[in-house]
């Protein structure tokens, strides 16, 4: 039940773009067409999978403050917290570049269609962000960790697909010359996260 | 002792160039710390330093880093004056930095940063990139604080925590719009931000 209520919370609550704006670069530059957006916010879910929870053993045994009691108990003191950006942003770059031969190799189309935006995920906030979350709220079990890095992937995913598609439509509209392509996207993303306001509360 | 291109470096990225309504950079971790303005100053402080100095440390290190693996080294020196940056406000601005939670931390990730790196401090002296990080940070700084000025004062009534709105507006039936606080409207003020710099500035609009 717990996992299950991380996961809303993560996905429609505490929503990566409506919430905390995290990963906002790319979520405007590739929200143009719905199937890269797909592709990009798939590559975002899969790196938060595994990032968050990589994230999480590197902080429960080696980051906290006394967690490398389980070394020798001696270290008990050993407080390496102010490593911690380091450490994740290391993992992250690794992983994204990992993503990236597999892309790659398995899909060339969605490799050439996404262009330069799959070597950013590494610096795409929402993956930080998705970790240093992670840090602070303090999950005790690895299941917790993965459950919220899916779920907010997932939100992200969601978020990007629903820009995409309503971007997709305004072409044919007539914006104000000033408001067209970003003044419009910045304004629709307000709307919605309006909209997600409605899930605020929910606890299952 | 400022030449006229070097005034440009400083300058253009405050308005015609500016990071977040221009080049659409770095509004990633900016627009949730704007609910207040203190955050928003301290946020703009923080990253004017981090692009200046980051920039600098690339521009003189650009010869010797090998092609392949810059995005790494980028990465270790903008970690590096970040960490800096939080044990510095950690220790003399405990409060702020606490509402500021890992959004410092997140100065890392912001797309301006790396982005300035790449497209300047690469290939340009020391000097000048200096310039150029001071000038986006400064340009990035003024939409935040343009923002939080907007929604501190329309959701809470107050600038820099203190009052403004007299309270004779209250007596007569004036009150808070908390939507403000939300995020949802710091995207539309944002969006509206870039309507008015566009309508002054026609050249800016997107031809689709």
């Amino acid at each position: 039940m717990e996992l299950l209520n991380i996961f809303i919370k993560s996905i429609f609550i505490e929503n990566m773009i409506f919430a905390f704006f995290l990963g906002m670069c790319s979520y405007l530059a590739v929200s143009k067409k719905v199937k890269t957006s797909v592709g990009l916010g798939v590559a975002v879910i899969f790196v938060l999978g595994i990032t968050v929870p990589i994230n999480f053993l590197l902080n429960k045994y080696l980051l906290q403050p006394g967690a490398l009691k389980w070394l020798h108990p001696s270290l008990a003191d050993v407080d390496l917290s102010f490593l911690t950006f380091i450490m994740f942003i290391a993992v992250i770059a690794s992983m994204v570049q990992l993503v990236e031969m597999f892309v790659e190799r398995f899909a060339p189309a969605l490799y050439a269609s996404l262009g330069i935006f799959l070597p950013l995920i590494a610096v795409n906030c929402a993956i930080l962000g998705g970790s240093l979350f992670m840090q602070q709220k303090g999950f005790t079990h690895l299941s917790e960790a993965f459950v919220y890095g899916l779920g907010s992937g997932i939100g992200w995913l969601l978020a990007i697909v629903f820009l995409a598609a309503i971007r997709e439509k305004i072409a044919y509209s007539n914006v104000p010359a000033p408001l067209r392509g970003l003044g419009i996207a910045f304004i629709i993303t307000g709307l919605m996260a309006i909209g997600f306001l409605a899930f605020m509360g929910i606890k299952i | 002792m400022a030449s006229k291109k070097q005034r440009e470096i400083l300058l253009d990225p405050l308005f015609e160039n500016n990071p977040i309504t221009v080049q659409v950079l770095g509004i990633c971790s900016a627009l949730a710390v704007t609910v207040k303005l203190m955050p928003a100053v301290v946020m703009a402080l923080s990253v004017m330093v981090v692009l200046g100095f980051s920039n600098v440390i690339i521009s003189l290190i650009r010869n010797y880093i090998p092609m392949r693996i810059r995005i790494i080294v980028q990465l270790v020196v903008i970690a590096s004056l970040v960490i800096l940056v939080d044990l510095f406000l950690k220790a003399f601005a405990y409060d702020v930095s606490k509402q500021l939670s890992v959004f410092v931390g997140l100065i890392i990730t912001n797309c301006i940063v790396m982005g300035r790196l790449e497209a300047f401090a690469m290939d340009n002296k020391p000097w000048a990139s200096f310039l150029d990080g001071i000038g986006n940070g400064a340009g990035y700084g003024l939409i935040l604080i343009i923002v939080a000025f907007f929604r501190e004062l329309f959701g809470s009534g107050t600038l820099f925590n203190i009052k403004v709105i007299p309270d004779w507006f209250y007596q007569h039936g004036y009150m808070d719009n908390g939507m403000m606080l939300m995020p949802a409207m710091a995207l539309i003020t944002v969006g509206i931000i870039i309507w008015v710099q566009r309508s002054l500035m026609p050249g800016l609009t997107e031809k689709e």
